[in-house]
């Protein structure tokens, strides 16, 4: 195997009971690339990214992470390890301002001696704050208001300014821009481009096929669970139509016959 | 979207748009409540003109306020207040502590029975609950019991909450009863009094005052300024978020369950040592009235906001009322009724301001 590969699965396979969610995944991300994930509801998009990241325990399968075979037990050890993810159910606490929400979980904190009781850094937690906003773009009036009033777009922003700041191995965004509006869009998918820019690799879940198209180098279509297709967007040549095809049945790539 | 050309990159800093602190509003509200009552001191006729805060005519305290009252206003508050601080954690991380009030009524009787003095006026203590190694211990005992007891209790309340992901309601419902159960079965039913001048001490005077300022100042902090705060916010603002997060939910929880009932623990230590004496029906209420000043104080019940100082000022406006009603000798069922009413009215009013203010954005 070649050093250049940032993820690997193999055999990934999830059953709730007796659904099998996800069957068999084999799928290979090269640094600085950019996957899209794509397939109809209840494909395994999200299952698939569930095992990835930890939120969820795979039944079987492999999953190797910059040369390593992982077994995260939850979500915080696949952050420790480099892969940050922006879920469909946005993880952000209403209550909290926006610094609170991007550093959720991995506070800036001094006088560590005390534990659970260690105090919050907030002003370096504010600098940071303000640094990423700039790098990824994102306009938000005051970062101290709680985001509980805040609009979706800048809701999402903040979700993924949070995923996009802290630099790391591999990003992972599930539909960012299903419930935004077209200048919150073109916001998020500067962001997309800025971590393209700067080699991050990054596998999004869309259903939106102008962005995947406009954003991505590869797609991977999953049907009924399987991977159904592997498609080399930018070298081939490769349509919306035929997307739709792999996605609701109508074809199936060579090599991937199982999920027929 | 409008706002959105206010500031690029969020670099623009308007601390005119910071959000009015709801504190404020409660601290209004106590001062509007106590000029009703000066009001109605004024136009009651029995009431022959008195004032409830200002003293003008006798200066008993040599100033012009009446400190007396003011004082037992905050004394009687003090010691629920011990207890609204844990409840308000509690509240805030999206849970319920409903067995705050028979803790305290078992948490004295334990704590009382290993604070006893051996002679009582020269006689052997009436009371005594155990043997003679009991008596006249260090006062770092009996308090170190007691927190142990209360910590016991918040652990089980904690894990039955994070672990069997039974609702904070039937959990601390279930620790209501089995610790009035306790407050009778350890001396079956008997007082436990006469303490030692140590412990004695602990709750004379003005010192709950003093427990009850110190930790509400130790706990603003805390919530404030600490990770162990940020995530009791994060968690009763958004649970899943909190766990996507990495933070370790079912542990903090436990925490804050804990750390409410030391509290509360201690609220008995300091209760027992004002009276002098344990008794199994102390602490009725209160867990229902340690709720109701977090309330007051704008505690949310569905959690993620309120905060210490809230929850000090709802002690007060508590506090206020109770001492006001006495002093327009309303009767005692009236002040309960009225109390009620109160409460229901705060919560409607917060509910009220919640949804204006997610409508103007």
């Amino acid at each position: 195997m070649s050093d250049d590969i940032i993820l690997e699965t193999r055999g990934l396979t999830k059953h709730y009971g007796g659904v099998h969610a996800l069957e068999d995944a084999n799928f290979v991300l090269r640094k600085g690339e950019h996957v899209a994930i794509m397939g109809d509801n209840g494909a395994g998009k999200s299952t698939f990214v569930r095992q990835i990241t930890g939120v969820e325990q795979r039944t079987r399968g492999e999953v190797i992470f910059d040369g390593q075979p992982v077994n995260f037990a939850g979500p915080l050890d696949a952050r420790e390890a480099g892969i940050e993810a922006v879920f469909q159910t946005l993880a952000l606490a209403d209550h909290l301002d926006v610094p609170d929400n991007l550093f959720l979980g991995r506070e800036k904190t001094k006088w560590n001696w005390l534990g659970p009781f260690r105090f919050l850094d907030y002003k370096a937690m504010r600098q940071d704050t303000l640094d990423a906003l700039q790098k990824t773009g994102v306009k938000i009036p005051n970062i101290r208001n709680t985001i509980q009033y805040m609009s979706g777009g800048q809701r999402q922003c903040v979700a993924i300014a949070r995923t996009a700041s802290f630099h790391s191995k591999l990003t992972i965004m599930d539909e960012p821009t299903a419930a935004l509006g077209v200048q919150e869009t073109a916001q998020v998918e500067n962001i997309v481009r800025q971590l393209k820019a700067d080699g991050e690799p990054l596998i999004l879940i869309s259903h939106n096929m102008r962005q995947v198209f406009d954003l991505v180098d590869r797609v991977v279509v999953f049907r009924r669970g399987r991977i159904c297709a592997n498609l080399d967007i930018k070298n081939e040549d490769v349509t919306g139509e035929d997307v739709v095809a792999y996605i609701t049945g109508a074809k199936t790539q060579e090599g991937y016959e199982d999920a027929a | 979207m409008s706002n959105h050309s206010d500031g690029i990159g969020g670099l623009k800093y308007d601390k005119s748009k910071k959000a009015w602190p709801n504190e404020l509003n409660i601290f209004f509200a106590l001062i509007i409540i106590v000029l009703v009552f000066e009001a109605l001191g004024q136009l009651l006729p029995y009431m022959k003109g008195q004032s409830m805060l200002f003293d003008f005519n006798t200066k008993r305290d040599g100033t012009i306020l009446n400190i007396a009252r003011i004082k037992i206003i905050i004394l009687q508050v003090s010691i629920i207040g011990i207890i609204a601080l844990g409840v308000t954690q509690v509240i805030i991380s999206g849970g319920i502590d409903l067995s705050s009030g028979p803790l305290v009524g078992a948490a004295a009787m334990i704590v009382m029975s290993f604070a006893q003095t051996e002679l009582v006026n020269g006689n052997p203590n009436p009371k005594a609950v155990f043997g003679a190694w009991a008596f006249d211990l260090p006062v770092l005992v009996p308090i170190l019991v007691g927190l142990l007891f209360g910590a016991f209790i918040g652990l089980i309340n904690g894990s039955l909450i994070a672990f069997t992901g039974i609702p904070p309601f039937i959990a601390t419902l279930g620790m209501f009863l089995i610790c009035r159960g306790i407050a009778q079965w350890w001396t079956r039913g008997q007082p436990v009094s006469f303490p030692t001048d140590q412990f004695a001490w602990l709750g004379s005077g003005m010192m709950p005052v003093f427990w009850f300022l110190l930790l509400a100042l130790l706990f603003h902090v805390v919530l404030k300024y600490t990770v162990y705060g940020k995530h009791t916010y994060a968690i009763g603002s958004n649970e899943a978020a909190a766990r996507m997060s990495g933070i370790n939910v079912k542990r903090h929880k436990v925490m804050v369950y804990m750390i409410a009932s030391m509290l509360a623990a201690f609220a008995a230590i300091i209760l027992s040592s004002k009276n002098l004496t344990a008794q199994t029906g102390m602490g009725q209420f209160y867990e229902l009235f340690a709720i109701a000043m977090a309330v007051i104080g704008g505690v949310s019940l569905t959690g993620g906001r309120g905060s210490i100082i809230g929850t000090v000022l709802g002690a007060m406006v508590f506090g206020v009322i109770q001492s006001g009603f006495t002093y327009i000798k309303l009767d005692a069922f009236y002040q309960l009724m009225a109390m009620g009413g109160i409460i229901i009215g705060a919560v409607v009013l917060d509910q009220w301001r919640q949804r204006s203010a997610s409508a103007r954005s």
